[in-house]
C-alpha cells in the first residue's frame, strides 16, 4: 500500500469551494497533486451520476465542496447536494463501497487553508484505506 | 402515469450473476417521469453494476439503451439491432415495457429492474401518491372527482364504513377517511345530491382481470 497515491475528485461550487481552492493556490498552500478540481456552477448541480462516474472512472474519493447551510446564492443547493450524496451513499453501501470515500463539506470564499486541509485530510484517510476497489 | 421504483441493487445483481454482456434499456415515458427508469436512471444503475461486479473481479458489459416507449411495438422492434451477443436484457420500464421485450425478444432472457407500484400522480418533487386502479368503470362523476376505489381501503362504493372517525381512514389515524373527502367536496360544489345515487357493485369480470387481460379495441384506428 506504500506506493498508492490516492486520487480525488473534488466538485466544487463556484460561488464557495472554488474560490477556496483559488485561494489555497494563491496563498501557495500545497494540496496533493492528485486532487481533481471540477468547477461546478452551484453543487445542487451535482447530480449521483458524476459522483458514480468519478468513482467508476477511477477516483479513490469524491468531494463535493458547497456553501455553508443557508447560504447558497441558488437558495436550495446546498440542501439538494446534501439529500443526493446521501443517495449515494445508499448505492455505495449496496455494492459494498465505504461510504466516506464520498464526502461533502461546506467552505467558504475565505477557506483556502480550511480546503488544503480538508483535502490533505482526505487523502490521508484514502491513503490508509486503499484504492477504490470498483475502478 | 405509471409509478415504479428501482429495485434494490442487490437483486438486480442476483438477476445478473451468469451473464457478462447485457442491455440495460430504460423508457423514456412513466419510468422516466418518475425517475425509475429514463436515460439517467440507466446511466446510473449501468454504473453501479459495473462497479458491483468489478468489486467481485468479474466483468460485466453494460450496453445502454432507452427506448421513448417500451409499450410501443415499433420503439420495441428499434431496439431488435443492439441485442446482438446479449446473454440478457434488463428493463427498468414499468412491468408493460418489461413484457413487451420478453414477447419481442423470446430467445433472450429479460429481467424487471424496477418494482412497477401503481398509477399515481405527484405531490411534489420526489414524492408520488396512488389515484387510480383502472377498475374500468370510473365512477368520479358520482365522487365529486375523488376515487372510493383507490382511497377507500375497502373500496366502497355508497359511503363510509365504521371506521371512519374525524375524517380519518381506521387503519392507521394518519389516512384521510376517502368517504369524508367526497362529502366535502360534493358539499362545496353543490352537488350533495349525487350521494343518492346508487352505485352498483362492480362488474369485475368485465372491469377487471376474472376474463384474462383486458384488451381495447379501436375499430377506427385497428389496422
Amino acid at each position: 500500500m506504500g506506493s498508492f497515491v490516492p486520487r480525488i475528485v473534488a466538485f466544487c461550487c463556484d460561488r464557495s469551494g472554488y474560490r477556496a481552492a483559488d485561494m489555497a493556490g494563491g496563498l501557495g498552500i500545497s494540496v496533493p497533486e492528485t486532487i481533481e478540481v471540477v468547477r461546478v456552477p452551484c453543487a445542487g448541480r451535482v447530480d449521483a451520476l458524476h459522483i458514480l462516474r468519478a468513482l467508476e472512472s477511477g477516483a479513490d474519493g469524491v468531494l463535493i465542496v458547497a456553501c455553508h447551510r443557508g447560504n447558497c446564492r441558488s437558495l436550495t443547493g446546498d440542501l439538494a447536494v446534501r439529500a443526493r450524496t446521501e443517495h449515494v451513499h445508499e448505492i455505495m453501501e449496496r455494492i459494498g463501497l465505504k461510504r466516506e470515500r464520498l464526502e461533502l463539506c461546506n467552505l467558504s470564499v475565505q477557506d483556502g487553508p480550511k480546503f488544503a486541509e480538508t483535502v490533505r485530510r482526505k487523502f490521508e484517510y484514502l491513503k490508509e484505506l486503499g484504492p477504490n476497489p470498483t475502478r | 402515469m405509471i409509478k415504479a421504483e428501482q429495485k434494490p441493487v442487490d437483486e438486480i445483481l442476483g438477476f445478473l450473476d451468469a451473464y457478462k454482456r447485457i442491455l440495460l434499456v430504460g423508457c423514456n415515458g412513466c419510468a422516466a417521469v418518475c425517475h425509475a427508469g429514463g436515460e439517467r436512471e440507466v446511466a446510473i444503475l449501468a454504473a453501479t453494476l459495473r462497479m458491483a461486479r468489478k468489486k467481485l473481479g468479474q466483468k460485466l458489459e453494460i450496453l445502454e439503451e432507452t427506448s421513448p416507449r417500451q409499450c410501443e411495438p415499433e420503439f420495441v422492434d428499434a431496439l431488435a439491432g443492439k441485442t446482438e451477443d446479449v446473454e440478457a436484457i434488463l428493463s427498468i420500464a414499468c412491468g408493460v415495457g418489461v413484457q413487451a421485450l420478453a414477447e419481442r425478444f423470446s430467445e433472450i432472457p429479460v429481467y424487471p429492474g424496477v418494482n412497477t407500484m401503481f398509477m399515481g400522480k405527484t405531490v411534489e418533487p420526489g414524492v408520488w401518491v396512488e389515484r387510480c386502479q383502472a377498475c374500468g368503470n370510473c365512477v368520479l362523476h358520482l365522487t365529486g372527482g375523488i376515487c372510493p376505489v383507490t382511497r377507500c381501503a375497502k373500496q366502497l362504493l355508497n359511503g363510509p364504513c365504521g371506521g371512519s372517525r374525524d375524517g380519518v381512514c381506521e387503519i392507521d389515524g394518519e389516512t384521510p377517511c376517502a368517504w369524508q373527502a367526497i362529502y366535502d367536496r360534493l358539499k362545496a360544489t353543490g352537488q350533495l345530491d349525487r350521494l343518492e345515487l346508487f352505485v352498483p357493485a362492480k362488474r369485475w369480470g368485465r372491469e377487471s382481470r376474472d376474463r384474462g387481460p383486458r384488451t381495447i379495441v379501436r375499430g377506427d384506428l385497428k389496422q
